[in-house]
């Protein structure tokens, strides 16, 4: 990593030519969130780059056929169930003239098939046919030289991890396995321990740049502070115990807290107060949990660089996948699981514990407002920093403490890493 | 107030525009509560065992039980509004409603259900405007001691998009 690296040239005059300031990452210039050309290069260097990016569940796509849209970056793809049961994803992007091949959200297809001219693509992307390839008696058509085989759909390597589908674009990207590591991969055991099912899907639109949510999710400090509803029911107090762990590199992480026997009685049904003393929930049942994963964590909130978030709030099972929408807007797209084996009971557990979580969620809502209050103050000088000092400079992971900025500064040292920069 | 709706229905429960009428009076009340920010009385208007969802059509179409915000009860009703005054954090803003004609969806002894549109503007503080929602929502009016109450309110949004954060019913 080199100290100050410059972006060639800025075609935009609003932002400086962009230096990263010092060695380290305690301390991230405010231009990070508002450069259109670092947007660009991240497009190409992180979500196109040697990355890992979330695509979908298996259990979206469980037939021959299935596909659904998403995204890497602003890039559009379609993840599609194969005849021989693998999984294969392709930029949704005709070969010919760009239009995109699928525009329904989720559906089933034999091939692809684009409406502009026809052209035609089995599910691997391999280009099939051509509409009129020989042209209309014998006038028109492609001409001699014309290669089908160099005309195929851009495809992504496809990994799946516990149900976990994943892609990327890059020759370069090591396997999954060895890009989350060993501990961090206990913790994606830790919660798909059996098939899932998915119980529906948020869309939230965060007034900011994508990085500000992917540093929240990695900002253990916030939790008991901003999400006042946190502290004061229960589900994250300072004192209860856990801890964050972070990979080697840095760039994932897992925060979690547990309870501990000096906390729990605190959370019994009939029990929950308010620290506030003036305040308690009239109905409790939302706060209920069901230890279902084999252990005593109350939250657990763990992230694959660059934008998935996998979330275990109380019963509350989902991830969350980051997409941006342009500089200064980001897309949070929530899919929302249970298990497949859930009975009624279980399922009606789940269904108020999501009303702690998701755009509505009780301890969850602020972090959709919290990022535009950063994006909005940060035009006032692009070349200032924003400084997480809480826990040091370092990346190290903690035990038992989660009042660290620790895992934020892995994912700056991992962006970048990615950006050369 | 609800009283004498309910004697009107009671005794017009033959009489579709008469319905029609007192239920418009109930939901422009509903929403007038909500808008003026009277958020306290919002749960007065459901029954004691009452289920709310907004949802999204999304969700709804595929047949998906998972909500935006549900409530399950009267004591998840008025939690929702203590946890909006005194815990959750978000830019102050107003709702305005706008809701369409009532469709009366089925009609029985002791209940009536309709299904109606409605656009909801937020504007926030700092004067800034959007068309927040817009969907129509399915709601199930019962009489519950004297009074016109519903026991069921799914509001589905068109979009599946939420800007920023939902905090203020609908």
């Amino acid at each position: 990593m080199t100290d100050a690296s410059p972006v060639g040239p800025s075609t935009n005059s609003s932002s400086p030519r962009f230096t990263w300031p010092h060695d380290g990452t305690m301390r991230v210039p405010y231009q990070v969130y508002l450069d259109p050309d670092l947007y660009a290069l991240e497009q190409e260097l992180i979500f196109q780059g040697p990355t890992w990016n979330f695509l979908c569940l298996e259990a979206e796509i469980p037939n021959p056929g299935d596909y659904k849209l998403t995204y890497v970056g602003d890039a559009p793809v379609v993840v599609v169930r194969k005849s021989d049961g693998g999984v294969s994803a392709v930029l949704n992007r005709c070969a010919h003239k760009g239009a995109v091949l699928c525009f329904k959200l989720r559906g089933n297809i034999t091939e692809f098939n684009c409406v502009y001219h026809n052209w035609v693509y089995d599910l691997d992307g391999k280009l099939q046919g051509v509409a009129f390839r020989r042209g209309v008696g014998g006038k028109g058509g492609v001409g001699p030289d014309f290669d089908a085989s160099k005309h195929n759909l851009w495809s992504l390597r496809v990994e799946i991890y516990r149900g976990l589908v994943f892609g990327t674009f890059s020759a370069a990207t090591v396997p999954f396995a060895a890009y989350l590591g060993d501990e961090l991969l206990r913790s994606i055991d830790r919660v798909f321990i059996k098939p899932v099912k998915v119980l529906g899907y948020h869309s939230q639109i965060l007034p900011n740049n994508w990085k500000l949510y992917a540093e929240n999710n990695r900002d253990s400090y916030h939790a008991s502070l901003l999400h006042v509803f946190h502290n004061t029911f229960g589900v994250v107090r300072p004192n209860m115990g856990g801890g964050v762990r972070i990979s080697a590199n840095g760039w994932h992480h897992q925060s979690y807290t547990e309870r501990t026997a000096s906390t729990d009685d605190a959370i019994g049904r009939e029990k929950v107060r308010s620290l506030k003393e003036q305040y308690s929930l009239q109905d409790p049942s939302v706060m209920e949990q069901k230890l279902e994963l084999g252990d005593r964590v109350t939250n657990s909130i763990q992230t694959v660089f660059p934008t998935l978030v996998i979330q275990q709030i109380l019963n509350a099972l989902a991830v969350r996948h980051i997409v941006p929408r342009g500089v200064e807007k980001t897309e949070l797209l929530w899919t929302v699981l249970g298990f497949e084996d859930d009975d009624a009971e279980l399922l009606m557990t789940r269904l108020k514990a999501n009303n702690l979580v998701g755009p509505a969620g009780f301890i969850s809502m602020e972090d959709g407002c919290v990022g535009g209050f950063v994006q909005r103050a940060a035009k006032a000088d692009q070349k200032a920093e924003t400084i997480m000092p809480m826990g040091g400079s370092g990346i190290e992971p903690s035990q038992g403490a989660r009042v660290t900025e620790a895992a934020v500064r892995g994912f700056w040292k991992g962006w970048r890493e990615c950006m050369g920069l | 107030m609800y009283g004498a709706l309910t004697m009107a229905i009671e005794g017009t429960i033959g009489d579709e525009a008469a319905v029609r009428c007192l239920i418009a009076a109930f939901m422009a009340e509903y929403v007038h509560v909500i808008d003026v920010g009277r958020l306290e009385e919002w749960p007065e208007f459901f029954t004691d065992d009452a289920k709310y969802r907004i949802c999204t059509r999304e969700n709804f179409d595929l047949e998906l039980p998972l909500s935006v915000l549900s409530c399950f009860g009267k004591g998840m009703f008025r939690d929702r509004i203590s946890a909006l005054r005194n815990a959750n954090v978000f830019e102050p803003h107003f709702y305005n409603h706008v809701t369409g004609a009532i469709r009366i969806v089925d009609r029985k002894a002791d209940q009536i259900r309709t299904e109606s549109n409605f656009q909801v503007v937020r504007t926030m503080v700092d004067g800034g405007m959007s068309l927040y929602a817009c969907g129509r929502a399915l709601d199930t009016f019962v009489v519950q001691s004297g009074a016109l109450k519903l026991s069921e309110r799914t509001v589905i949004l068109d979009s599946r998009q939420i800007d920023t954060l939902l905090v203020i019913p609908l």
